[in-house]
């Protein structure tokens, strides 16, 4: 049976490369690079190339860019330390409400610190209003932080137009640019960001490395203490093996980016054309130009995401219902919903990202299984064009968040 | 290794009884889109037994295979041995589901309850399993 990964957007495949790169920093040049002999520099040059080819890949300085274990910490570094440092000029933050949970949550967080924070409607599209933000802002604003790229819908948010105004004001504007990462040409001083967060597993680097980005001359607090890395921002013992990865995945990125986003742009749109000729009912989510080469999220009249995607595993096809860090917490799409898009189509929803390792074949295939499982299950559901689906009913179990099909006890 | 056993994962890819019923005696429809699960039992009965039932549900693979195998344990019983079914029953049939999808054996229950609520309500029949059961209250269930 053919096996199909349509699930690019929650992590990639390790590129060849990339592994025989990282292979001898497990066992041969394994020097702790904070130690004082060759072994140790040998590692400390590693981490120097590594950061290099990050810094390049989104125009930064080497300096600028400080590794840290995965695009979350460097999320909840940017906004909790931002948050801290600035706290006596000011305590209100702007975010959106599509962000990452690794966003939102040290958000709320930083609520229960005392700071207020203010979360952004979208638009149908899945896009903040530049006009929004700029209402939202006050004179005790200190952080603006929107993601670069939606990880479930793929929309590419305006960070260049809300970077003019948050520079005007001295606010802070850091941005998640974990799904943007090799998917859309990036440089900081072009986007005007004074932090961005990076991921390696995205880029087909390993797992459990990640950097932020911040800009010379910003200073924000540490929340990790320890020993002197990272020039004394972030301590802990470098992921030596994983930096190294991650530096070689970026060059690759950056080699290959144009290819990349041409080539996925090419399959996704003949991946979503083949669906919306030989399935009816289907609704593309997000905005059809300005998204990530790889995203196609999709809406299937009917039926319910879940059950779509256990078929689809049992046919060795792999994707998502939301994103895959919402799929263990049993919850609707806060993006979707944040979208307008109405509850039950929600649950009638399903991810697939493309990425470098994905052919015309596998999507033919995808799309045959596809007909077939929509087929099915439309024809077992009490819903269709006759009896439409009703947004006015509510959950009869008592002591119970219904969501999905999953009950989680209140409380 | 997945989600499920195989005999849930049986029901879900070959689900026993699936579709729509061609003049149904009895009709019950339970749950909501908006918790994204809903079931519609639909039954056929001769002489206070269940000749045959049918279901369609908008739900996740354990909506679906509770579906079958409620629809599959109630066919041949009287309607007091039916009501007597509860959820825990159609879980043990399936050999267990994962916690939280305990809560679409309990739709199967309630849909299975509701359709024979109607019926008995239309032909006047007074049901002892019956008593106390309000089609639109809330339920406080064990999910787990």
């Amino acid at each position: 049976m053919r096996s199909v990964y349509l699930d690019y957007s929650a992590t990639t495949p390790v590129k060849n490369q990339v592994l025989a790169e990282m292979l001898p920093y497990f066992n041969e040049k394994f020097g702790n690079p904070s130690s004082l002999y060759g072994l140790a520099f040998t590692s400390k040059d590693g981490i120097t190339l590594a950061r290099a080819r990050v810094a390049h890949l989104i125009g930064a300085l080497d300096t600028e860019v400080y590794f840290t274990s995965g695009g979350t910490e460097a999320d909840n570094w940017a906004v909790i330390g931002a948050a801290r440092a600035k706290k006596e000029k000011g305590n209100h933050i702007i975010t959106s409400k599509i962000e990452h949970h690794a966003l939102l949550h040290s958000c709320e967080f930083l609520e229960k610190e005392g700071f207020e924070v203010t979360y952004l409607d979208v638009d149908e599209k899945g896009a903040v209003s530049v006009a929004d933000l700029e209402k939202a802002i006050r004179k005790e604003t200190i952080l603006v932080s929107i993601m670069l790229a939606n990880n479930e819908v793929g929309t590419i948010q305006p960070i260049k137009e809300i970077a003019a105004i948050t520079k005007a004001r001295g606010i802070l504007l850091h941005s998640d640019a974990v799904q943007a990462l090799g998917n859309v040409p990036i440089d900081v001083n072009e986007l005007g960001v004074d932090m961005l967060s990076l991921s390696s597993h995205k880029i087909y680097g390993p797992k459990g490395i990640g950097a932020l980005y911040i800009r010379k001359g910003v200073m924000i607090s540490n929340i990790l203490f320890g020993g002197g890395q990272e020039s004394k921002k972030r301590a802990g013992t470098e992921n030596l093996p994983g930096i190294i990865g991650f530096g070689k995945a970026a060059e690759l990125a950056e080699q290959n980016l144009a290819e990349h986003i041409e080539t996925l742009t090419t399959l996704r749109n003949y991946f979503i054309g083949q669906i919306k000729e030989k399935i009816d009912g289907v609704t593309l989510n997000g905005d059809p130009d300005k998204r990530l080469p790889g995203n196609a999220n999709l809406t299937f009249d009917y039926v319910e995401g879940e059950a779509v995607l256990l078929y689809l595993d049992i046919k060795g096809i792999s994707i998502s219902t939301g994103s895959a860090c919402s799929s263990a917490s049993f919850s609707p799409s806060h993006v979707l919903t944040a979208m307008g898009i109405p509850i039950e189509k929600v649950y009638s929803s399903l991810r697939f990202t493309i990425g470098d390792f994905t052919t015309k074949e596998d999507l033919d295939y995808v799309v045959e299984t596809l007909v077939e499982v929509i087929a099915k299950y439309r024809a077992l559901s009490p819903f269709g064009k006759e009896n439409q689906m009703k947004s006015a009913q509510s959950c009869a179990c008592q002591g119970y968040e219904c969501t999905g099909c999953d009950c989680v006890k209140k409380g | 290794m997945g989600m499920y056993n195989e005999t849930v994962m049986d029901h879900f890819t070959n689900p026993r009884n699936a579709g729509e019923m061609e003049n149904p005696d009895a009709v019950g429809s339970y749950g909501s889109p908006v918790c994204g699960d809903m079931m519609e039992i639909s039954l056929k009965i001769e002489d206070n037994v269940i000749k045959d039932a049918k279901f369609r549900t908008f739900g996740c693979g354990s909506a679906i295979a509770s579906s079958s195998v409620a629809t599959d344990m109630i066919k041949g019983k009287t309607l007091e041995e039916a009501l007597a079914l509860t959820n825990k029953d159609f879980v043990a049939e399936l050999g267990g589901l994962p916690g939280a999808k305990v809560h679409c054996s309990v739709l199967s229950e309630q849909a299975i309850k509701l359709a024979i609520y109607n019926y008995a309500k239309e032909n006047n029949l007074d049901l002892p399993g019956l008593e106390g059961f309000d089609p639109d209250a809330e339920f406080d269930h064990d999910h787990e």
